[in-house]
């Protein structure tokens, strides 16, 4: 049988900002692969470094070093019309798109505005076509289509935002923070496309979330982040099970689970927050934090290893704790 | 027998303005007793933090209009209260925490003098100079704050950091009720369950009553007695925490909140079952139950008026489907 290749891949990537305190590791060292039709769910808190991840990955920003693979063809900074066909087939979804779009264009022109500008079809007539079967696919109605964005309810801008990244039938999106901005019961609505639009179209995702529940929800394999590296990485289900590192542990202890039988459940409460990731020491980001750490936490890096199936962790004492 | 502390009863609040007529809250009524806590949970535009204001007497003035309705605090009509003797209630008796830490905080201002400010509006003016600073100590201490930094000022504390801040200083005078708004909605989620076991902690051991303010089921499951679930404007059902989150008999509004949200020991990638439509426009509720356009279940008589249908002494459901048992 033919090996799957992954539809993206990033080895050692970095983005680091020169900032007035020094250097700020944002994305230290990230290797990750995704295969067709999966979902990555990009998870950790506030400043670890999710979204500078995904837009790195898109080269909307720079990285500092490090490789990015689509369908194993380097990305490269390239004007090239190969280099532009293929970052075509990778889009984003942020979490406000109202930040995205020109608030005097209407619906259907900001769902065109891509196909537009990349001259995918010959003519106007069949541009707009295209614009009211997305808008049907997304679940927009027609009448919609003449709307300015800031007559909508959240749910329907993120519509258009997800119509706008189909536009161009892109085989990967990023999904920055789609549904955090939204109600709940607004989001399932959001979560349920993506989840159809994925089945339908092939799609692959990376998904990025500080919602445990919601990434739980909709990953196949899921990458814990902290201080801009990856601290954990296992298929969904096995991470929530069996998850290893003390970071990841009190993470998901840390959920408020609707459910009144775990009310009392015990919560891992982590000391302290999360560290400045300007000039950071080597050892393991976390230590300062964890209750297990020792001394050979702090001397050098804590490399990832496989400590299970398709399990990743960055932890020396994994296999004890 | 239980002690009632708070007994808000069909409570309406509009916002007038030149252009139009928001119906916030549409007759809502609930008991709160001493040392309890109720949930209000809702999602956006709901009429919560309406709620929380009225209740305070805080509502924005000449545009939010309290219609209908009679707050008794301790048996004190609020309502007909001056506004001297509300200040001094929102000092000594309530407090209120908002979501956004910075709005709550004065940025000029160090930290420790905040607090002494909050603690010499109150009830302690006859304290000493070192005896209200030994009383900041404390009450940093009792929020897991370092006393050696009262000298800081808002911006130099993270978000969690701040909001202990706030609950500090609400807390600072031991009030009989605490209305907190969405106080972990900005966090993290650990540093959101620090905040939360640090408000828990308190509340039993002052015995403070509280209005917990959230959109999250798991931050109800895990902080509230009771339970009122609101939705445009008004409380679709009210119960104990076992009536709510237990059993089959529920308003389709809270079936529906239940259904839209992820569960962590459900499968992945299935469906899950969500509202379909929006929220009313507050400015054109439907008549009858504000509910019906999105609710599975409707039908003409949900164009009448509703009423709560009881199905036990403590749980209560505003849906037809239940009329016959009321
Ligand atoms: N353009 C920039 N210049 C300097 N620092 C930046 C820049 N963009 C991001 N950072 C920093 O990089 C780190 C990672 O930020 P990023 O926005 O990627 O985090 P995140 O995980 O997406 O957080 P959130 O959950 O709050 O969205 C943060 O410390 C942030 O302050
Ligand atoms: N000052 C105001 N003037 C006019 N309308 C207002 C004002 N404040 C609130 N509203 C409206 O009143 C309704 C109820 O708002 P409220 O803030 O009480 O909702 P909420 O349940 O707290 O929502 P959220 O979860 O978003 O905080 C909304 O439709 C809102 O737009
Ligand atoms: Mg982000
Ligand atoms: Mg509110």
């Amino acid at each position: 049988m033919e090996k799957l290749q992954p539809i993206l891949e990033t080895k050692n990537l970095k983005k680091y900002f020169n900032v007035n305190a020094g250097i700020l590791h944002a994305v230290d060292d990230i290797s990750v692969s995704i295969m067709p039709r999966k979902t990555l769910g990009v998870v950790g808190e506030s400043g670890c470094g999710k979204s500078t991840l995904g837009r790195t990955i898109l080269r909307l920003i720079e990285p500092t070093s490090g490789e990015i693979f689509f369908k194993g063809e380097k990305i490269v900074q390239s004007k090239s019309a190969r280099m532009r066909e293929m970052r075509m087939k990778m889009q984003i979804i942020f979490q406000d798109p109202y930040s995205s779009i020109n608030p005097r264009m209407t619906v259907s022109e900001i769902i065109a505005e891509y196909m537009l500008f990349h001259k995918l079809y010959r003519s106007k007539a069949e541009v707009w076509n295209r614009t009211a079967q997305l808008m049907n696919t997304v679940g927009l109605a027609r009448r919609l289509a003449n709307a300015y964005p800031h007559e909508l309810d959240g749910g329907r801008r993120q519509r258009i935002g997800i119509a706008r990244a189909l536009s161009v039938n892109p085989e990967f999106i990023v999904c920055d923070e789609p549904v955090s901005a939204l109600d709940v019961s607004i989001q399932a609505q959001i979560l349920n496309l993506l989840l159809e639009l994925q089945k339908e179209f092939g799609l692959t995702y990376m998904f990025i979330t500080h919602d445990l529940s919601v990434v739980k929800h909709i990953s196949d394999e899921i990458m814990v982040m902290y201080l801009g590296q990856c601290v954990e990485k296992a298929p969904a289900d096995d991470l929530f099970r069996n998850p290893r590192h003390p970071y990841t542990k009190a993470l998901l202890s840390a959920i408020p689970v609707p459910d009144i039988r775990t009310r009392d459940k015990e919560i891992i409460t982590i000391k302290g927050e999360v560290k400045s990731p300007i000039n950071p020491t080597a050892g393991c980001r976390f230590a300062g934090r964890c209750e297990f750490a020792d001394n050979r936490c702090t001397q050098t890096d804590v490399p990832l290893t496989i400590i299970g199936q398709n399990h990743l962790c960055a932890c020396v004492r994994a296999k004890e704790i | 027998m239980k002690e009632t502390l708070l007994e808000v009863t069909d409570l309406v609040v509009k916002y007038k303005t030149d252009l139009e007529t928001v119906s916030a809250v549409n007759g809502i009524s609930f008991n709160l007793n001493k040392g309890e806590t109720l949930g209000i949970v809702g999602e956006t535009g709901a009429g919560k933090t309406t709620t929380a204001l009225t209740i305070l007497k805080l509502l924005p003035e000449r545009v939010g209009i309290i219609e209908n309705g009679r707050i008794l605090f301790e048996g004190k009509d609020l309502l007909s209260l001056s506004e001297r003797d509300m200040m001094k209630m929102r000092g000594d008796k309530i407090s209120m925490i908002f979501q956004d830490p910075m709005s709550s905080l004065n940025p000029v201002h160090t930290i420790g003098a905040q607090i002494a400010e909050a603690l010499k509006l109150h009830n302690e003016k006859n304290r000493t100079k070192e005896q209200l600073e030994t009383r900041v100590d404390e009450v940093l201490e009792m929020v897991g704050i370092p006393p050696s930094r009262k000298g800081d000022y808002p911006h130099q504390f993270s978000g969690g950091m701040k909001q202990r801040v706030v609950i500090a200083i609400a807390l600072a005078c031991e009030p009989d009720l605490l209305i907190a708004d969405e106080p972990t909605t900005a966090l993290d989620v650990t540093i959101q369950a620090q905040v939360l076991m640090l408000m828990r902690e308190l509340r039993d051991r002052l015995q403070t009553a509280m209005i917990l303010i959230t959109h999250d089921l798991g931050v109800v499951a895990q902080m509230c007695d009771r339970v009122a679930v609101m939705y445009a404007g008004e409380l679709v059902e009210t119960g104990t925490l076992k009536d709510i989150f237990t059993g089959e008999r529920h308003h389709p509004y809270t079936k529906g909140l239940f259904g839209s949200i992820p569960k962590l020991n459900g499968e992945s990638k299935s469906p899950l079952s969500p509202i379909e439509g929006l929220m009313p426009d507050p400015t054109d509720l439907p008549a009858g139950c504000s509910f019906y356009p999105r609710c599975p279940h409707a039908s003409e008589q949900c164009l009448l008026k509703q009423s709560d249908a009881i199905l036990s002494s403590t749980h209560t459901v505003r849906c037809r489907l239940f009329g016959k048992e009321a």
